[in-house]
């Protein structure tokens, strides 16, 4: 069902967007689904000119692209209710979910519509959510987001990832052997992929601003590594880091001002913090026999996590933004790299290696418990949903590169991948400020 | 020697084999502005050029003007022909088969101080792709402090790590992970 909607979607897309030849990247549920919450949600009625986006259905697949909620198979819906006095809820009881939602959607001249989306709760008959929204016709998609995330907030207590995006690179062999990168920004469903830089060159390490509004990464696009920061919107950017050696591994710091980086100009790579406005440069890691990199910021901007082979292996360690002693923060198995930290700082996602080869692992850091959450083999570059539930990382299925994302418990799994393009480097958004 | 069109095609050739013996397909891009950047700086390196017997800096500062034979750069038997050494896994050590490899370089590059190099570090595809572009970049110095110890001097070196973004060679098996573990030597010009 998933499958067949994601198709509708993808054909959607190619409709609405004739000029971009781009794929898109599909979701699918490959784990964990089994205890999923069931929900039964009504198709919303239709009246005057018909809507170009089919709003109940985005929010149906969000919800169940999640992992965490079954929608109920239309074909079982009990019947087709958009208003609250033709529920009976007496029968929706029998079908044991947790939450019924109705609306419908309306417009008079097919540019503003009027959408109006109820959730209750079957056995009391309460309503949880109800909301009437005018929107453009441009803007169903987007309100259809945010009434998956309500849903979502509703029935968990956590707020919903349906609003946000995702960054990645995406690499395709031309026709003349040549290979061709590019750095994309996508809704969090995949759809309204957009590519934000080209080149014939690698592009590596997205990550965002904490307002979602710009981007950083490095491209080698002028012969060796540069760290850009370009602003979304407008597309304009500029080389914030061009030294001798490396220049990579950008991270925004939590107040937007600065960026954490990793630069080999004195020799060796060190971690630096540059202030993006004055383009003051601080060294935070003083160490020339080890590699530091990897850097990224607790959410209290106050230290920097980041991988060191200082004791002989690549170890997640800690230290204060302002320099000093690095203290080892993992300590399990022979290869932990590219730390995230979860938004609430309690939990920390890694590269970690075992006897199956590399997996995504996440450790408490108020206990140090590590759970594997992955199989394991070439899994990568880790990063959390900002509701910090879900972890996106890049991994290989049947030898294709594709994105995969788990729950931080480990039960839900997700493939996102995209026909015959290999997809890596998955950067989550922040929430829209 | 007199120049001719067809030295400069014969030159030609030749660079262009030799970036397809690296097996470097996005590196043809740099190559090729290498030998703008060359031909740029000809006339300052002409001038004081007090040439015994051209090497290959000079052959490609005459670009258009000489001929390159009896660089020894371009002699298929020597040592110097080889300019890819490998590596083992999560390692910056130099096998015991690439010294002399190597010994050749540094000589080289001893005997003509003009000539530069740049080291292209690489790694295999498994790991944290920040940590490999580290170690690409670790593996290239070990390289350069190799040839320095030998001989050649800093400001002949040019180092930049690829990390496991320009593999050698696609594939997730351990034939093609030895082929992408790897510094890249690539002669440019004075």
């Amino acid at each position: 069902m998933v499958r067949q909607s994601l198709l509708k979607l993808g054909l959607w897309l190619m409709l609405l967007m004739p000029w971009s030849a781009q794929a898109v990247l599909t979701i699918e549920i490959t784990g964990g689904s089994e205890n999923a919450m069931p929900i039964a949600i009504v198709p919303f009625g239709e009246s005057g000119v018909s809507a170009p986006e089919d709003v109940s259905e985005i929010i149906k697949n969000d919800l169940a692209g999640s992992g965490f909620f079954a929608p109920v198979d239309e074909s079982d819906l009990i019947s087709n209710p958009h208003e609250r006095e033709d529920v009976n809820f007496n029968d929706w009881r029998l079908l044991q979910t947790e939450g019924l939602l109705i609306g419908k959607v309306s417009s008079n001249d097919g540019e503003q519509y009027e959408v109006q989306a109820q959730l209750f709760d079957v056995y009391t008959g309460d309503q949880m959510i109800g909301k009437r929204y005018k929107v453009p016709a441009s803007g169903l998609r987007k309100l259809s987001h945010q009434i998956a995330d309500l849903i979502y907030e509703e029935l968990t207590g956590e707020k919903g990832i349906f609003s946000t995006r995702l960054a990645f690179v995406t690499e395709i062999k031309g026709s003349d052997g040549n290979k061709r990168y590019a750095l994309q920004v996508a809704d969090a469903d995949g759809a309204n992929p957009r590519t934000v830089l080209q080149s014939t060159q690698p592009i590596l390490s997205p990550g965002w601003s904490p307002d979602s509004e710009q981007i950083t990464y490095v491209s080698f696009e002028n012969g060796n590594t540069e760290v850009f920061v370009q602003d979304l919107a407008s597309g304009q950017r500029r080389a914030v880091a061009s030294f001798d050696g490396i220049n990579s591994a950008p991270s925004w710091s939590p107040d937007g001002e600065k960026l954490a980086l990793t630069l080999s100009r004195n020799g060796n790579p060190e971690i630096y913090v540059l202030d993006i406005n004055s383009g003051d440069m601080k060294r935070i890691t003083n160490n020339s026999q080890a590699i530091d990199t990897e850097p990224v910021w607790t959410p209290d901007g106050e230290r920097l996590l980041f991988t060191s082979d200082r004791g002989g292996q690549p170890q997640i360690y800690r230290i204060s933004a302002n320099g000093g002693r690095a203290e080892r923060v993992t300590f399990d198995g022979s290869y932990n790299a590219s730390p995230d930290i979860s938004p609430d700082g309690n939990y920390l996602a890694m590269v970690h290696r075992s006897s199956s080869g590399f997996s995504i692992a996440v450790q408490d850091l108020r206990n140090g418990a590590l759970n594997v959450l992955t199989e394991g083999g070439q899994d990568e570059s880790p990063s959390f949903a900002p509701n910090g539930r879900m972890i996106l990382y890049a991994t290989q299925n049947k030898g294709q590169a594709v994105l995969a994302a788990v729950s931080r418990d480990g039960r839900v799994h997700q493939r996102l991948s995209e026909s015959d393009t290999v997809v890596r480097e998955p950067a989550w958004s922040p929430f829209r400020q | 020697m007199k120049p001719t069109k067809l030295s400069w095609v014969l030159l030609s050739v030749f660079w262009l084999s030799a970036c397809s013996t690296t097996g470097d397909k996005a590196g043809e891009d740099d190559d090729m502005v290498d030998v703008e950047d060359l031909s740029g700086e000809s006339a300052d390196s002409q001038q004081g050029a007090d040439s015994e017997g051209a090497d290959g800096a000079e052959a490609r500062v005459e670009v258009g003007e000489g001929a390159f034979e009896g660089d020894e750069l371009n002699d298929p038997d020597s040592p110097l022909s080889n300019r890819v050494v490998y590596f083992d896994y999560d390692s910056a050590q130099v096998r015991d088969q690439d010294v002399a490899t190597l010994e050749a370089h540094a000589e080289y590059l001893a005997e003509n101080p003009d000539v530069s190099v740049r080291l292209e570090g690489h790694t295999d595809e498994r790991g944290a792709r920040e940590y490999n572009l580290a170690l690409g970049e670790r593996r290239a110095l070990s390289i350069r402090q190799i040839l320095m110890l030998q001989g050649a001097t800093r400001d002949q070196f040019r180092v930049v790590s690829f990390g496991e973004e320009r593999p050698a060679e696609d594939g997730s098996n351990e034939s093609a992970w030895s082929k992408n573990r790897r510094v890249e030597i690539k002669y440019s010009g004075s």
